[in-house]
């Protein structure tokens, strides 16, 4: 079962098992829910920031395997990091899940290799894109966070992004 | 055994034969839209080929052959469902949703007053559910609902209380998610004793089982072609001809008017005057082919046949899976049809369907436009299978292999 199995890598079905940075934080980290109305997937995101890093990131909610692995992944990829690191991120992320499928194959040098090579772990994701229909599931996370991330206040952030 | 042969009718759909990864399909998804026989394609192929023109008012041959074709399909569905006045209570629409959306703004802006009350189930579809609440937002009109027990049946022991004024009962022929067949009969003695009127949502019940509307007693019924055999883009309301012809139009245009002026308009009588705009001729064309189809198997015979599949189904789903696999739904076929909702252990019903999917096993995931009732049973969603007249015990056999494997894969 070919197919399958680029879809359900054994480290998405690990994340989903053992999500990691599983909770809530108090405030002042901000709190961002976010909905997949299609399917009832539910992410909330909570992000901590101090200076200009992403100091923590908890998750809670419920979902398919690809929606629940891909908020855990992305939380382990982002915690502690700049916030520029944490933008980049999102949107190679995002970048990759727009790729055609046909691109995914492509060899060294091309921009979704770049995609992957950057990404590490998270490019367990990329067969997703094989399965347009799970793309909403991998990115909700994605999506979430990134709200989180524009809703943080500026006052007190002196990291200047 | 069944009194016709399940593998002929297999036969009789093309689309049976469809591969999907590399595997014949098994089509388990007869709840959301069934599968065309070659009768009911060929049916609106010579329809096009022949007689295609627009209906009513034409003078010209062909145009009389598709008035005669889109009004012999009014008769056809009246006798299908025995309806007590004849084709005249018949009205065309685009499918069930429209047809409730009729029901509560045509009827319910009109009757309904402030305070009034329309009691559903907890086990609607969002089709009838929405309008309601849409209506209570505009109309002002209360919408209370008869729960449903942890024996996945409607709970009526405080049915008395509960009719308190209510001047509409709407409820579903039988649960789309759950598969629990409603005592429609007997609602309906207790809502016109307590002098409402009752309506009736046969998406799946009218498709399934034999519709008798003299012996029902009902006032007003929905449901749709697409998920009788038919094709999609056209649907029925019926209800009394007295109720018909109190209600004013729902939309305004061709088609529904008896005269036009500068200063107003006349609705046309009967149904027509519901049936604003070009319908879907062709389509009518195609569901009088289903019904005839239908009427050959016999729907009792239709019954009968889907629920010796849906008992082997649950029984061998209850050995093979057990604490596996949880059925959301009775878990016998008492008054029971062929719709069963899984959930697995551990394993979420989109990653369900995917994995069967990958079995050629069409199975849909999702709140099946019941949210209330998903929240009723603390579920987000189910992976549901349901059957049609064409399908086999095989199909089960190959649901079975999958979900194993759907099982094993997430441990």
């Amino acid at each position: 079962m070919p197919g399958l199995d680029e879809l359900y890598r054994e480290i998405i079905l690990d994340h989903y098992r053992s999500p990691r940075n599983r909770g809530e934080l108090p405030p002042p980290a901000v709190r961002v829910e976010g909905f997949n109305p299609l399917c009832g997937d539910e992410i909330t995101v909570y992000a901590q920031v101090e200076n200009g890093v992403l100091s923590d990131i908890k998750l809670t909610g419920h979902g398919c395997s690809i929606s629940q692995s891909s908020s855990s992944l992305m939380s382990a990829a982002v915690k502690g990091r700049s916030l520029e690191e944490v933008r980049g991120t999102i949107a190679t992320f995002k970048h990759l899940m727009t790729a055609h499928e046909e691109r995914l194959d492509e060899g060294p040098g091309s921009s979704v290799e770049a995609d992957v090579r950057r990404l590490g772990e998270l490019a367990a994701l990329a067969g997703v894109v094989k399965f347009p229909v799970r793309i909403k599931c991998a990115t909700l996370a994605w999506n979430t966070l990134t709200q989180a991330l524009d809703e943080i206040p500026v006052v007190g952030d002196t990291s200047g992004v | 055994m069944t009194a016709f042969d399940p593998r002929g009718v297999r036969t009789d759909v093309p689309l049976t034969r469809r591969v999907i990864n590399g595997r014949t399909i098994t089509y388990l998804d007869s709840a959301a839209s069934s599968l065309t026989p070659r009768t009911v394609i060929e049916a609106m192929d010579r329809y096009y080929e022949n007689y295609h023109a627009n209906v009513h008012r034409g003078v010209y041959q062909t145009a009389n052959e598709a008035t005669t074709i889109y009004e012999g399909a009014r008769d056809a569905v009246a006798r299908f469902l025995n309806a007590p006045g004849g084709s005249s209570e018949i009205v065309f629409t685009k499918n069930t949703t429209e047809s409730f959306n009729l029901i509560a703004r045509s009827w319910g802006a009109t009757f309904l007053n402030p305070g009034d009350v329309v009691l559903l189930t907890e086990m609607e579809h969002h089709a009838n559910i929405v309008p309601w609440f849409q209506l209570r937002d505009t109309q002002g009109i209360e919408v209370r609902f008869i729960p449903v027990g942890d024996d996945f049946r409607l709970d009526l022991s405080e049915i008395d209380e509960l009719m308190r004024d209510v001047k509409l009962v709407s409820v579903t022929g039988m649960s789309n998610v759950l598969g629990t067949i409603a005592p429609v009969r007997q609602l309906a003695d207790v809502a016109h004793r307590h002098g409402a009127l009752i309506a009736v949502d046969g998406a799946q019940s009218v498709a399934h089982s034999s519709t008798d509307l003299v012996g029902l007693d009902i006032d007003f019924l929905a449901f749709s072609a697409h998920k009788m055999l038919g094709p999609t883009g056209l649907g029925v309301l019926w209800a009394r001809e007295a109720i018909l012809d109190a209600m004013p139009p729902f939309m305004g245009g061709g088609g529904m008017i008896l005269d036009v002026s500068l200063d107003g308009f006349t609705p046309a009588k009967g149904p027509s005057r519901f049936e604003a705009g070009t319908p879907p001729i062709a389509q009518t064309a195609g569901f009088s082919a289903a019904l005839k189809y239908l009427e050959g198997l016999g729907m009792a015979n239709v019954a009968a046949y889907e629920k010796e599949l849906t008992g082997d189904a649950l029984t061998r789903l209850a050995l093979e899976f057990e604490g596996r696999v949880r059925i959301i739904g009775p878990g016998d076929t008492l008054e029971r049809g062929g719709v069963i909702s899984l959930d697995v252990e551990g394993v979420h019903p989109h990653d369900v369907a995917q994995v069967l999917d990958q079995f050629g096993v069409c199975v849909r995931p999702g709140h099946h436009c019941a949210k209330p009732l998903m929240k009723r049973f603390g579920l987000a969603a189910t992976a549901r299978a349901s059957f049609g007249p064409y399908s086999l015990v095989e199909d089960t056999d190959v649901l079975l292999e999958a979900l194993g494997h759907a099982v094993k894969m997430f441990g």
